[in-house]
């Protein structure tokens, strides 16, 4: 069975259709795509999954278990991460301090353990650590960890987004338009790195990307919306040959490279 | 937050954690002492300084440490004062036993204000906060328990080991160690899970939570524990005036409180103390301009704000 199941997706806000009746599942274990011109409703849909949107209708199922009507932090709880577009650290704390952000909904020491320090809160505290600086490895930030978010480049600052979001532990990764404003070398160690937590830590991928060179470099599967609606599926030489996509993305200019 | 500003050099030099105890120690040594060598009009005003260093360590886990911007928050410690005096006084409680009723009761209050109004946006936080004071007040006012407009009186001292505490200098240490108990709480609290998870919430709030971090339930949290420092403040505060009345709690009682927060730093701890100390000592000294000395008052904070918008307590960044 499918780790994540979407059907018949909708919603509108004040009458405006967003995502219409949209269906598609993203296998355990697989790096899945979803793309679509702008203003197609990626982000959206990204959104409703992560419960800071609550859709009109349609069904959620997460590793077997309904989320619409979730809050967001159970929902990342429930082992969904999700990065951000325009990055959203917290730019006056540093590196590892944001990381740490992640291993909140992995722990559970309160007021009390703080104050009277119990040997539970601080293995606690260590293994937050531990496991923060792991993360951070994996995204080859580790030396940076003591930098504030706010300083570094905007490349290390995507990756401390992945970092975090690692750090929840997640089953399922969403990243959304990862790449987005990156140079080329970053975009290369950006796949490997995609590759590399599936491979290596077994997470599910499912990402929104405007770069098409990665979307088919790395997506096993590729949806393609429109208009809220689904025009496409399949493999990224089924999409790239499907005349529905090529019509979408023709009438769209800034895609015009597309092809 | 903005970029990162010129640090003073007494800043600097307070970065390593030995210089830092040193200072610690010294001022701890100089508060112990002071009783010794300061006559009672200092006495006083130094004990009021330590019971505003509690109140605004208090609001400062709920402004500083949450963000969450609350103009009421003398109503907690109204709260606390008023469980202990009516305790005290119409049921013959002993003082200490009084204290679980004022942290339970003031703790309570911050669960019934805050867990419905924390889902607002801090403006309309602030709005429900400030008319939360007011009915506060208004009810103690009003009803007859609290001894209406007039308010209590006779609060019995409390006995600690056969003493009774009725003199200044008991009260100076009672409210120093209380101080000290509350700057340690405080910062326990700031670097815990806890701790972080406000200051995530603070930066932002949809990031937090897509982090997986409960934002209602964290700045609940937050408001219950300030609540707390406030009920243990205002419980000590009826324990020394032995009466208490609802003009103690106004509207200005809460923005005095907030001010000590802003005006020191908020968010951090030495910040905020000098802040609470600034607010009682700067209209102590400008006491001999007369009527002017709110007025000079005024213009002191206007400047400081203007010229640290971030508090008098410098930030330490790299």
């Amino acid at each position: 069975m499918a780790l994540l199941q979407v059907q018949d997706l909708l919603l509108s806000f004040s009458g405006l259709e967003v995502i219409r009746t949209l269906d598609f599942a993203v296998e355990e274990g697989s790096i899945a795509s979803l793309i679509g011109p702008n203003g197609a409703g990626k982000t959206s849909v990204f959104n409703c999954l992560t419960g800071f949107y609550r859709p009109d209708a349609g069904i959620i199922r997460f590793a077997g278990k309904s989320l619409i009507g979730r809050k967001p932090h159970k929902i990342t709880q429930a082992g969904m991460a999700r990065t951000f577009q325009n990055l959203r650290l917290f730019k006056s704390m540093t590196v590892l301090e944001n990381v740490m952000s992640g291993m909140h909904c992995r722990t559970s020491a309160g007021a009390l353990g703080a104050v009277f320090q119990t040997g539970s809160q601080q293995r606690e505290e260590i293994r937050i650590r531990e496991v923060s600086e792991e993360c951070l490895d994996i995204v080859g930030l580790l030396s940076k960890k003591e930098v504030y978010a706010g300083n570094l480049a905007y490349g290390d600052q995507r990756r401390v987004e992945w970092a975090r979001a690692l750090a929840t532990r997640p089953k399922l990764l969403l990243l959304d338009e990862p790449a987005a404003g990156l140079n080329n070398d970053e975009k290369k160690a950006l796949i490997a790195l995609i590759l590399r937590i599936r491979d290596t830590l077994g997470i599910t991928i499912l990402l929104i990307e405007h770069d098409m060179g990665l979307v088919m470099e790395v997506s096993e599967k590729i949806t393609v919306i429109d208009y809220g609606r689904k025009i496409a599926e399949g493999t990224a030489l089924e999409v790239q040959n499907n005349p529905k996509v090529i019509e979408a993305y023709l009438g769209s200019e800034e895609e015009g490279d597309f092809l | 937050m903005g970029n990162s500003q010129p640090l003073s050099s007494w800043a600097d030099w307070l970065k390593p954690q030995r210089n830092r105890m040193i200072v610690l120690m010294i001022l701890a040594a100089v508060a112990m002492v002071i009783p010794v060598v300061a006559n009672n009009y200092l006495l006083e005003v130094l004990t009021n300084a330590w019971f505003y260093t509690i109140l605004c360590l208090g609001l400062n886990i709920v402004v500083g440490y949450a963000g969450l911007l609350d103009l009421g928050y003398a109503a907690f410690f109204a709260v606390g004062a008023y469980t202990t005096g009516i305790l005290t006084s119409k049921f013959g409680f002993n003082f200490w036993l009084t204290i679980p009723f004022a942290v339970g009761c003031s703790m309570l209050a911050g669960v019934i204000i805050g867990g419905p109004t924390l889902r607002l946006r801090s403006d309309y936080l602030a709005i429900v906060t400030l008319g939360f004071g007011e009915i506060v007040r208004i009810i103690a006012r009003n009803l007859e328990i609290t001894g209406g407009a007039s308010g209590l009186i006779g609060i019995e001292r409390p006995y600690f080991f056969g003493i009774q505490l009725n003199q200044g200098i008991h009260f100076y240490y009672v409210f120093l160690l209380l101080a000290i108990a509350a700057c340690y709480v405080s910062y326990r609290l700031q670097h815990s899970r806890l701790g972080r998870a406000w200051q995530y919430v603070r930066e932002d709030e949809d990031a937090a939570e897509a982090m997986g971090i409960d934002r209602v339930g964290v700045k609940l949290h937050a408001y219950v524990i300030g609540a707390m420092f406030g009920g243990i403040a205002g419980c000590f505060f009826a324990a020394k005036m032995t009466a208490i009345s609802p003009e103690t709690f106004t509207f200005a009682q809460s923005v005095l409180i907030l001010l000590g927060v802003v005006l020191g730093g908020m968010g951090k701890i030495p910040g905020v103390i000098v802040g609470a100390f600034a607010l009682v000592l700067f209209p102590e000294v400008f006491r001999g301009v007369g009527s002017m000395r709110m007025l000079i008052f005024a213009i002191v904070m206007l400047v400081i704000m203007l010229y640290r918008p971030e508090g008098i307590w410098p930030r330490v960044k790299s």
